[in-house]
Formats: C-alpha cells, structure tokens, sequence
C-alpha cells in the first residue's frame, strides 16, 4: 500500500474527481470561486457548508449539468467539458430534491432507469434494485406516494443501478429520520468497500464525522480539507469545555472579549474557543477561579470548526 | 488501481443500439405517464367527439326549414304540388299563405319569412301551353350563404318531384322557369367541406398542447435535473416523447373521421390508406412543432398561450374557415407555412375528389418540411445543462 501511494497520487486514475480552479456565476453573483478538490478513488468525501455556499453548483459542474465558466477538471479521467456525456454514464446523481417521476411506480421508475442506461434486462435489474434497497412489496407503488424516506432509498437506487463508478449525492439525508439516515449510510459504505467514489453534501456533523475526507465550502470558496482530525487540528482553535450552572451570564460576559473567538452552549455545557491560545487564556482566567463552573481543556468539535470557519469567511467575503 | 483502470478503458464504449434503447426507455416511460393521466386520457376521446358533434352540427351554412311563405293567386293541383315538393327538400318551411303581394312583401321585410314562393295567376294553364312561366322565388338575402344553397337546389329539386308526381314526363327542360338566378351546385352541403377540415383543426389543437407541455412539464416538476444528469441525447428524449402521441393523434383522427363517416355521411372518396399516412405525417407536424414550443418556453402558462397563438391563424388562415383563394397573398404566404393549411388540402382532397399521392404531393412535401424544420429547431434548442 505505501509503494502504491505515490503511484496513486501521481496517476490521474487514482483520483475519481480532479478538479481546479472551477469558477461560476449566476447573474454575476460568484456562487463557486477558484474551486479545486481531490476526491480519491474509492472514498467517502463529505462535501460540507451552510446553504447557498455552492455545494450544489460545484456537484452539477463535477456531472456535467453546469458549466464552469472557468476552471478545469476531471472526473474519473474525463474532463468535464468535453465529456460530458462519458461522465453521466459513469455517474450517479442524487438531486437535491427528489426528481424521480412520482407518477411511475418504484419499478417503473427503475425500469425506466435501466433501459436509459442499456442494461441488458431491465426487469431483473429493477427486482434486483428493488430487493438491495428494501423496497419489496412496494414496487407498484407510485413513487410520489412514498415517504421521504423510501423517497431517499428509491433515488439512491436509481442512480446506482446503472453500476456507477462515482456517486454524486446531494444533501441525501435532509429530513430524513435516524433511523432511515444510519441505514442509508451503512449503504453508503458499504457501495465504497465495493470500489465506488461517494461525494456526498451534507449538513449533519455525524455525517462528516463517517466519511474518510471532508471538505468544507463557504460563499463559493474552499476553507479546508482533508480528514476530520486534519480539519480539527488545522483549525489550530484551542477549547475550553465548561460545565456547571447559569451560563447564560457567562455567555454574555465572554462574548465579544478579545481573544474568545466563539461562545456556544452544548446542553449542560459550554464550549469557549479562541484561535490564539495565550489570549484565549487570558481572556477567560477570571471567571476559572469561580467555583461555579468548572474548566476543561478540550479538543474543538468539527461543529467548533465550521462555525469559526464560517465566522471568518463572513469576515473576509461578505465585510 | 489497475482493476478500475480497465474497467474504465471498457466501460467507457457505449452499448450497443444506444439510440433506440434510450428512445424506447422514453417512450415507455411516456407511454405509463400517459395512462396514469386520465383527465388527459379521458380528453383524447372527450375533445374530438364534443368538438365534432358541435361544430359539425354548429357550423353549417346549409340551414334546414327555412320559415318560407307563399303567395298563390290560383288554386291548381300543379301549384301544390310544387309547394309540396319545395317542403319535401327540407330546406323550406311553409309558416304563412298570403293572397296579396303586399302582406308577401310585408313578411319578407320583416323578416318573418326568409323566402317567399309566388304561383301567378293562370300558372297552369301556362305550363301545359308550354309557355315557360315564371315561379318567382324571392330570398332575403341578407344571409346570402343561407339562401344561396337552399335557391341552388331548388330548381332540380322541384323538377324530379313534378316528374314524378305528375307524369307530365320527363321534358328535356323545366315546364317553367324559376325566376331566381342561383347556380346549381351539388356539392352546397357545408358538413363536406367543414368535417374533413375539423379533422385538421381538432388533431392541431390536440397534438400541439400535448407535446407543447411535455418538455415544461419535466422542468417544473424537477425531473428535468434527473434525466440531464442521465446519457440520454435531445434527439433521443424528442423521439421518446413524440411516438407515444403519434398513435394517440391516430387514434383520435380514426374516431373523428369514422364520425364524420357514420354521422355526418361524409363519404371517402380516395384511398384510405393514403389518408391513414398523410394523416400520421401531419400529426407528426404537429407534435414537432409542440415540442418545439416546450423546448422555448419557460413554464406550462408560456406553453399553452404559444400555442393558442399558433392556433388561431391556423384556424383563420388554412383555408379552414374562409377560402383560401379569397386571402390577399401576404396571408396566403403565411397560410402555405401553417400544417394546417396542407392537411385541409389533403383531407378534403382524398375524401372528397377521391385524390391519390400523385396529386397531394407538393402539400405533402410542405408537410414534411415543416416537421423537419421544427425538429431541427427543437434538437438545437433543447438545453443539455441546466446554465
């Protein structure tokens, strides 16, 4: 594996998606800026960030529904302004909002997939979609008629019948139940381990925390990769976790003082983060000799993470 | 890592007969939306039945039991009999019998009466000298279409029923003379000329909103995303889309020309099979240039206001409605670029003059040309990215 890993890095076949520099307006307004990603074959890579920060426009790039305006790039080996039409038939898209037809039933809607794709046999290729995702029983049923769930599990299905390579899946999870969220991860790595590249968007920080790379976008731009622990570390946030009672005058005592960069209640804690160590201590040394609360180092949360790095993106982007 | 190298170096052909697969996987899915849709369903069959019935039995410039009245200035067997065969045609009805010309006037004027039958004095004693009198026939002619065909068949009307009646023979020309200038024409019955060109008219309307809403419709509903993001070409999702409503626009003319046959007694005079072609040749005009208008539009509003627009001069301009010769030439150039135009020609052309292939084939040639321009147009305009 470690000869391998140079190799891997080198070759373009050991990249799924090489993207640089993608840029793309809309009504000039900037909705992606100087994008670049590395997504490795075979991994799971979180595509993270608030609302309108472009994950959708940069997913629709990586599969050929949008252009970029500029920028370059890859997807398993095609580029993606030539080849478009080679890339959909390696890809699997799982839109945001569920656009399968709600008035084809689950095997029709399967079936309809299939034959788009050329699979030799359709029919099979749909019973056999049907019973991977659970849906038994339920293939006459319309789609429009199912729950947001079985919506989900149905749209994961289609666009992995046709054996993609690489799974682009947005925001699949929103309103979603526990439940149908940890079975259809569990699907997610389990159609990994099977050789495929998944990027998926997401907003739940234990949906990052299950994939192998993260990436986190704000207002079109990259603010970090790489693995979760990577991402934590080199947000080089120092954190106090405190526990105790009435935070809320401590709350509003810390906000805003120098060298705290972030206050934020967790149920029965409180997490204090500064970027500069020194000042954060100095910052926060009255209120530790109080008795009231009690002080403890701790390692950021990636929600810490995120929310400091959307704080200083606003900083630089928006001010 | 070499194992996905060849599966890529592999997988990257594209399989075979691609374009047909990826039609057809439209076409079905078309084909069940289709049916899961039953107001439209129920409209394929509802539409041409109702419009049918209605304008064929509405328009129509061949009025029966015209209020007629009479002035008879002598009691003879021949003036009844004449008044007898006049009531037979249908066209007239006898509301009043007047005995001076003054209340015969009076009726006219009024419009209490739209004809007027006059029998002169000494009318019989005239005939049978062969002296040719005169059977004055006044018309209101305010509604010149109304009057002119019933006065068109008045004249042999009454000549077969006086031979028949009184065995006065079969003379080489009228005992009397009809004084009213009206030409003979058999073919007056207005349901000839207006059914064929209903068939026109029902299957424009039809045709262009269903596939004037099918491209919108993806898009509004979301699904446009999905099948983009899918390796299927516009020339492909087009096909897919029209072929399912080629054999409904079949399906529908059959209903609409076998009504006019049965109900209407619209007889067809040319090859059927001809008609059955031309027909699907003009239902596929129709549909391109539907599909056409969804591939430009933004939302299914913008669609069915496009294509009302696209109705109407076909309705006034085809030759449908007023005749075509009658147009002055800049409406006539934008007639010869309306299907409609064409297939009024046909239609009325192979049920009515019994016309085959060879005379039909400047009209069909337009038809085809009009339906490759617009799929062409549709092809390029189709937006394979969402930009």
């Amino acid at each position: 594996m470690n000869g391998a890993t140079h190799h891997e890095r080198s070759s373009a076949s050991g990249l799924a998606i090489d993207a640089r520099g993608l840029t793309k307006s809309f009504g000039g307004r900037e909705v992606v800026h100087d994008l670049s990603m590395q997504v490795k074959r075979g991994s799971i890579y979180g595509f993270l960030g608030p609302n309108g920060s472009g994950k959708t426009t940069t997913i629709r790039i990586l599969c050929g529904l949008l252009t970029p305006d500029s920028g370059e790039g890859t997807c398993l080996g095609y580029d993606i302004r030539r080849d478009a039409d080679k890339i959909k038939r390696k890809v699997g898209y799982m839109t945001q909002r569920f656009s399968l037809y709600q008035d084809l039933s689950v095997r029709e809607n399967l079936e309809f997939v299939a034959r788009l794709y050329g699979l030799p046999d359709a029919r099979r290729a749909a019973s056999e979609m049907i019973a991977r995702i659970g849906l038994k029983g339920r293939e006459e049923q319309l789609a429009g008629e199912l729950s947001g769930g079985w919506k989900q599990r149905l749209a994961l299905g289609a666009c992995t019948l046709p054996n993609p390579q690489l799974l682009l899946l947005d925001e699949p999870t929103a309103g979603v139940d526990p439940k149908a969220r940890r079975d259809f991860w569990n699907e997610i790595h389990a159609l990994a381990a099977e050789g495929l590249t998944v990027l998926v968007s997401t907003h739940y920080m234990d949906e990052a925390e299950r994939c192998h790379e993260i990436a986190y976008i704000a207002y079109g731009h990259l603010l970090a990769h790489g693995t979760v622990d990577e991402v934590i570390a080199g947000s080089k946030l120092s954190t106090y976790t405190v526990t105790g009672e009435d935070f809320n005058g401590l709350m509003a005592e810390l906000s805003g003082k120098a060298g705290v960069d972030m206050v934020a209640p967790f149920g029965t804690s409180l997490h204090v983060s500064g970027r500069d160590k020194s000042a954060l201590d100095a910052a926060v040394a009255p209120y530790r000799s109080d008795a009231k609360w009690h002080w403890r180092p701790s390692e950021p949360s990636l929600e810490d993470v995120f929310i400091d790095l959307m704080g200083r993106s606003k900083d630089n982007f928006q001010g | 890592m070499s194992a996905t190298d060849t599966i890529q170096t592999s997988e990257a052909r594209e399989p075979r007969f691609g374009f047909w697969r990826r039609s057809y996987a439209m076409l079905v899915k078309e084909f069940i939306q289709l049916r899961r849709d039953r107001v439209s369903f129920a409209m394929i069959i509802m539409l041409p039945v109702m419009q049918l019935t209605l304008f064929g039995y509405a328009i129509n410039t061949t009025p029966r039991n015209l209020p007629t009245a009479v002035l008879t200035q002598e009691d003879s067997d021949l003036g009844r009999s004449i008044l007898k065969a006049m009531q037979n045609t249908a066209y007239f009805r006898f509301v009043r019998e007047v005995h001076t010309v003054a209340e015969f006037d009076e009726l006219l004027q009024s419009g209490k009466v739209l004809f007027g039958v006059e029998i002169p004095r000494g009318f019989e004693r005239a005939v049978r000298r062969g002296d040719r009198p005169a059977l004055l026939v006044a018309a209101d002619a305010t509604d010149p279409v109304a009057s002119g065909s019933a006065l068109g068949a008045l004249g042999p009307l009454v000549q077969t029923a006086l031979a028949h009646d009184l065995h006065i023979g079969d003379p080489p020309e009228m005992p009397f003379e009809i004084r009213a200038h009206a030409r003979y024409n058999p073919a007056a019955e207005s349901r000839l000329n207006i059914v064929p060109g209903l068939v026109g008219t029902i299957l424009t309307m039809t045709m262009l909103i269903f596939t004037a809403l099918s491209v919108t419709r993806e898009i509004e509903r979301g699904t446009m995303e999905s099948l983009l993001s899918m390796p299927i070409k516009p020339v492909e999702v087009m096909f897919g889309k029209i072929i399912p409503y080629v054999i409904v626009g079949f399906i529908q003319a059959a209903l609409i020309i076998g009504i006019g046959v049965l109900l209407f007694g619209v007889p067809i005079f040319g090859s059927l099979i001809l008609l059955a072609l031309l027909t699907t040749l003009f239902i596929t005009t129709n549909l391109s240039i539907g599909y056409t208008f969804s591939t430009i539009v933004q939302n299914q509003l913008q669609a069915m206001q496009l294509s009302m627009m696209f109705f109407l001069p076909s309705i006034l301009l085809s030759g449908f409605m007023f005749p075509f010769a009658g147009m002055p030439v800049w409406a006539q150039y934008i007639g010869e670029g309306l299907p409609l135009t064409h297939f009024v020609r046909i239609v009325r052309a192979i049920m009515l003059k019994g016309a085959a292939m060879e005379n039909l084939r400047y009209d069909t040639i337009a038809l085809a040309c009009l339906m490759l321009f617009a799929m062409t147009v549709a092809v390029t305009r189709f937006r394979r990215t969402l930009d």
